[in-house]
């Protein structure tokens, strides 16, 4: 009668009394086995894991991304699959998106306000560069939000965090992929010839890719700390669109600010990927200047994520 | 053999408040900028800092199953992320030997979206099992889970319960080296909970080395060989589960063999009777925290009747350090019993024989209550007392000539006979 008057506890245990009625736990043996056999041969195996201190400094540590990459994989899978469900038309959007965002440019800078494009329709060179833009942009969004997003993984578990961005980017590449038929459906329509250029797209399409990680990381590990960039990212990626020769050809910009372009690795890449198309000679130099900011920009990105990355479950 | 883990000087800190709360933003940041030397001119230190952690030193050898317990906020979730390598210690260092596998939660890396099938996968990668390794063990995870008609179902549409047995045989089935658990087993209904419990043993008796943080002292002191008392950050003590366990329970509860209110208002009571002493006492009148577990002992009752014409009976009950309740005493004793009693102080003791319960810690939670003309409760205190039954190894108690752990708990000391039925001679010389 006491007891649901009071529901008495000791400490408060909730599962105590679900637990207790079974003997949880066969009676230990008087003396106790000689367990070592299977411990010798468990150290045998065994890795070893040294925790240092905060104040210890940054590792890379490549090999642990070796290590972990089938991670990538299932992080990239998620992603994809997550997006896609619940949604009618699904894998569909990846190939709608830019076809209406051509459609609009095309109407705008086709139509209304005449460019020249070179040899290039002007729908097949808007798509060729809103391919790979949508792809950076999406990607870099993506990644900056993937840690936030992510927060109960990184307080619960640990894994290398830098899957997290890197799978949006991978997810981003598999859009890429099929919204790719789009492009060459158009290049058919055109009669786009075939040249050995055209051997060149994976190299944009992986510079591109590298690009959006080395950025996509470094906005990733500075959001978590500092959450305004969540907010100020549409308006850089805005910007930045309209700093790159996505809509409209290099060739109009005026020859005092050709050396934004020259800075932009974005202009350079998406460039390149054009002249691949067309079979036009490509500008070596811009190119390899583009490359170089793309690795070193991911270098640098790397590093200060790694940086960030033991005081993320603290922070975020 | 070398330790499984080897903690060495840990400290984790933690800044709250201040000049760094969790994340600022530009602006904060810039402001902190030109205010920040002002700021230290006024206070000396522009931020509060909190030590989880301090200087916690341990090794634990392979094979061990090792509880941590403490209060919140003592550093126990801390301590494991530190080792799961979800955050780093803020100075020292840590060595672990084998592979690690976490449970800070259940259901780690769950996307609601996914189907079961497809969690399982994910989750797996997430805890470090590989793909071919999740592919040879999906059957059993599957099976383990008892949701083979929902594996291809989107776990958003799972009940709580298959959401977590889901999870828990992902886990399960990550045959660590080394595996640290935060409370995962406070999840799930009961037949599951006793799958989990047992699960753990199998996965003691393969020589992992276990960590276990829960405030579950039951499972603590039934799955442990040792126990680590964390308070404010450091180890307040260490070694078998029964005296940890026993000290937490004791420092935590501040409850020993005899507990005194002085102050009549601060007396638990109201104005028929306060309880003025408990206390745990031996037959030559001693009070003992420690009992013998042959001897028979007192619980007295020390308490003042303020108002006449009650009939009043104190009630004793008795848990022990898994939470499980003993039983439960009435006074039904005749010379007070339905009669009401004068305004005085009585002394009420109940004497609980030797050889009825079982070795191990102790609390009584008294009250006083009155049943007539309607039942009421006047007096109720809590972990009134805590004592130590100790069993003896002298052979003349209910354990004979065995000195291992025995379960249940009571231990009566009970007669056995065994006769002879036919003289077998030859067979045995």
């Amino acid at each position: 009668m006491l007891h649901g008057e009071l529901e008495l506890s000791l400490m408060d245990l909730e599962t105590s009394k679900a637990v207790t009625p079974k003997p949880a736990v066969t009676p230990a043996p008087a003396f106790p086995r000689a367990e070592s056999n299977l411990t010798e041969s468990a150290a045998a195996s065994a890795r070893r894991t040294r925790i240092k201190s905060e104040e210890a400094g940054v590792a890379l540590n490549l090999g642990e991304l070796w290590q972990y990459r089938e991670l990538l994989y299932f992080l990239t899978l998620r992603d994809i699959k997550v997006r896609y469900k619940q949604t009618l038309m699904g894998v569909a959007w990846v190939i709608i998106q830019p076809l209406l965002t051509v459609l609009i440019f095309t109407l705008v800078f086709n139509r209304f306000v005449r460019l020249d494009t070179g040899s290039l329709p002007y729908p097949l060179f808007a798509l060729s560069g809103l391919l790979l833009w949508l792809f950076f942009a999406n990607a870099v969004t993506n990644s900056t939000n993937s840690l936030l997003s992510n927060a109960n993984l990184i307080t619960k578990v640990y894994f290398p965090r830098l899957f997290i961005p890197a799978a949006s980017v991978a997810a981003g590449l598999v859009d890429l992929g099929v919204a790719f038929l789009l492009l060459i459906a158009l290049c058919i329509y055109y009669g786009v010839a075939l040249t050995l250029n055209l051997l060149l797209v994976p190299l944009f399409i992986l510079l591109m890719a590298l690009l959006a990680l080395g950025v996509g990381l470094l906005s990733a590990a500075l959001t978590v700390k500092y959450r305004d960039l969540r907010h100020a990212l549409p308006f850089i990626i805005q910007l930045w669109m309209f700093a790159s020769p996505v809509i409209y050809p290099a060739s109009v910009v005026p020859e005092k600010w050709k050396w934004l372009l020259l800075i932009n690795p974005v202009a350079g890449i998406i460039e390149g990927f054009r002249a691949s198309l067309t079979g036009r000679s490509f500008d070596w130099l811009h190119l390899s200047v583009s490359a170089a900011i793309t690795v070193t920009l991911l270098i640098f990105s790397v590093y200060v994520f790694r940086r960030f990355e033991d005081t993320f479950a603290d922070v975020i | 053999m070398k330790p499984a883990i080897k903690i060495e000087n840990v400290s984790k800190r933690y800044r709250i408040g201040g000049l760094h709360p969790g994340y600022m933003t530009f602006r904060e940041m810039i402001g902190g900028v030109v205010t920040a030397p002002f700021r230290k001119l006024k206070s000396g230190n522009g931020h509060q800092t909190l030590w989880a952690l301090s200087d916690v030193n341990l090794e634990i050898g392979q094979g061990e199953l090792v509880g941590i317990i403490g209060r919140n906020g003592a550093g126990k979730s801390t301590l494991l992320k530190i080792l799961s390598r979800v955050t780093k210690p803020t100075t020292g260092e840590v060595e672990l030997l084998g592979r690690i596998g976490s449970l800070l939660e259940v259901g780690t890396g769950f996307h609601p979206d996914l189907t079961g099938r497809e969690n399982i996968f994910l989750s797996g990668a997430i805890l470090g099992m590989r793909r071919a390794e999740i592919e040879r063990k999906f059957d059993e995870i599957v099976a383990f889970s008892e949701l083979e008609k929902f594996i291809e179902t989107s776990v958003k549409w799972y009940s709580s319960g298959m959401y977590v047995r889901l999870a828990f045989s992902v886990a399960a089935h990550l045959e660590p080296e080394i595996l640290m658990m935060d409370e995962v087993l406070a999840v799930g209904d009961a037949a599951f909970q006793q799958k989990c419990l047992d699960k753990m043993h199998d996965i003691r008796g393969q020589g992992r080395t276990i960590l276990f943080v829960s405030h579950d002292m039951a499972a603590i002191t039934r799955l442990c060989k040792r126990v680590v008392l964390l308070e404010n950050g450091r180890i307040a003590c260490a070694g078998g589960p029964r005296e940890v366990v026993q000290h937490y329970l004791s420092s935590s509860l501040k409850t020993g063999a005899v507990r005194e209110w002085t102050k009549q208002t601060e007396a638990p009571g109201d104005e028929v009777v306060r309880l003025r002493r408990v206390r745990v006492r031996a037959e030559d009148g001693k009070t003992i925290p420690v009992v013998d577990i042959r001897k028979p002992f007192g619980i007295e009752l020390t308490y003042e009747v303020l108002d006449e014409g009650h009939a009043l009976v104190p009630v004793i009950e008795f848990y022990n350090e898994e939470g499980t309740e003993l039983f439960s005493t009435h006074d039904t004793n005749a010379q007070w019993r339905r009669l009401a009693r004068p305004r005085a102080t009585y002394t009420s003791t109940v004497w609980i024989p030797g050889n009825l319960l079982a070795e191990g810690s102790l609390v009584g939670h008294v009250s006083i209550m009155s049943h007539f003309p309607a039942t009421v409760l006047h007096a109720y205190e809590r972990n009134a007392v805590a004592f130590q039954i100790v069993d003896s190894p002298a052979g003349d108690s209910a354990r004979g000539d065995y000195i291992g752990p025995m379960p249940g708990v009571i231990r009566p000391l009970l007669n056995w006979s065994t006769e002879i039925n036919e003289t077998t001679g030859a067979n045995f010389k």
